[in-house]
């Protein structure tokens, strides 16, 4: 490969093991620094909405965490795809280290949604397509992990938990065009690739500090997940960062 | 700057409460999720462990 690294390489859990563990402590770091920054502009440095108030700024957990919800969704469903496809074991387990990731900021989506709709619309919760079909894509999380944990044999548990997961991947279009398609209470998008920002610059740098923040706390989350889940696949020790140790430990033991 | 002082900013223009639940709800969630990853960790890692010494839990003390 012309890069010089084989990434090919860190396909296998052994490999693959080690790198993560490196990458961690970095994706951590400055997703605490970003999330810092973007809280300091958020409360800081960005005005008050003229028609929303203050309550507006809930905004800057709701759209990443709604985003992330979304996005998490779409890779776990691609990892599955990758596994089925490959039949790589790495692929499921990086599908199984993100569902429970994605069904937090899901939750947290639709909570900090009800703080904002409460004062806003004088309502915790609609029936909107917006908010039922984010609703559905807590369930589908939820569908993901309980097959898994369902199926003891673990090649059948990935294969059953990755179709759920595909199947369910035709939802994530629906919540983001769901504010075009249907006449719905949640507002439209106030970013769009097409039409740029609505929103005052400071609001929208704000909100994108804490949505990169994000994306990197999930990173770190998801890779961390997925070391857990390769010790707990493996019975060889070779996943053990503290190798030298264990080896030492259980030498003395015997 | 639009705050001119602590309790006009806890107050949030009177959505203190819709605010502060919000980010509150969403720190407790990414912190409980990395201690629970901590504690699974701890847990794979100690039931390697035992696996390795070749016995079951006990083995481990």
């Amino acid at each position: 490969m012309s890069t010089g690294i084989n990434w090919l390489k860190y396909s296998s859990p052994q490999a693959f093991y080690p790198l993560a563990g490196h990458l961690i402590p970095w994706f951590a770091c400055v997703a605490v620094a970003l999330m810092g920054v973007g809280l300091y502009m958020g409360f800081f440095v960005a005005p008050t909405d003229f028609q929303q108030g203050e309550a507006y700024r809930i905004i800057f957990v709701h759209v990443p965490a709604a985003w992330m919800s979304m996005f998490l969704y779409v890779v776990m469903a691609v990892w599955a795809g990758i596994g089925m496809g490959l039949n790589a074991r790495l692929s499921f387990m990086m599908a199984q280290a993100i569902a429970p990731t994605g069904a937090m900021f899901t939750f947290l989506a639709l909570l900090t949604g009800a703080m904002w709709g409460k004062p806003t619309w004088g309502a915790w919760w609609v029936w909107d397509a917006r908010l039922t079909s984010e609703l559905i894509l807590l369930f589908q999380y939820a569908g993901v992990m309980l097959l898994r944990t369902s199926i003891d044999d673990v090649r059948r548990a990935d294969r059953a938990s990755a179709v759920f997961a595909l199947v369910g991947v035709v939802n994530v279009p629906i919540i983001y065009f769901s504010v075009q398609w249907w006449n719905t209470l949640h507002q439209g998008a106030s970013v769009s690739m097409a039409t740029g920002s609505k929103m005052a610059s400071t609001m929208l740098t704000a909100m994108l500090l804490m949505t990169v923040a994000f994306w990197l706390y999930s990173i770190a989350v998801i890779l961390a997940r997925v070391r857990c889940v390769m010790i707990e696949r493996e019975s060889s020790p070779v996943w053990n960062d503290e190798k030298p140790a264990v080896i030492q430990e259980t030498v003395e033991a015997r | 700057m639009q705050w001119g002082s602590a309790s006009e900013f806890f107050a949030m223009g009177g959505y203190g409460l819709y605010v502060w639940t919000s980010f509150v709800a969403t720190a407790l969630c990414m912190v409980w999720e990395v201690l629970a990853l901590w504690r699974r960790r701890a847990a794979a890692c100690a039931e390697q462990r035992a696996a390795l010494l070749g016995g079951t839990d006990e083995t481990t003390a």
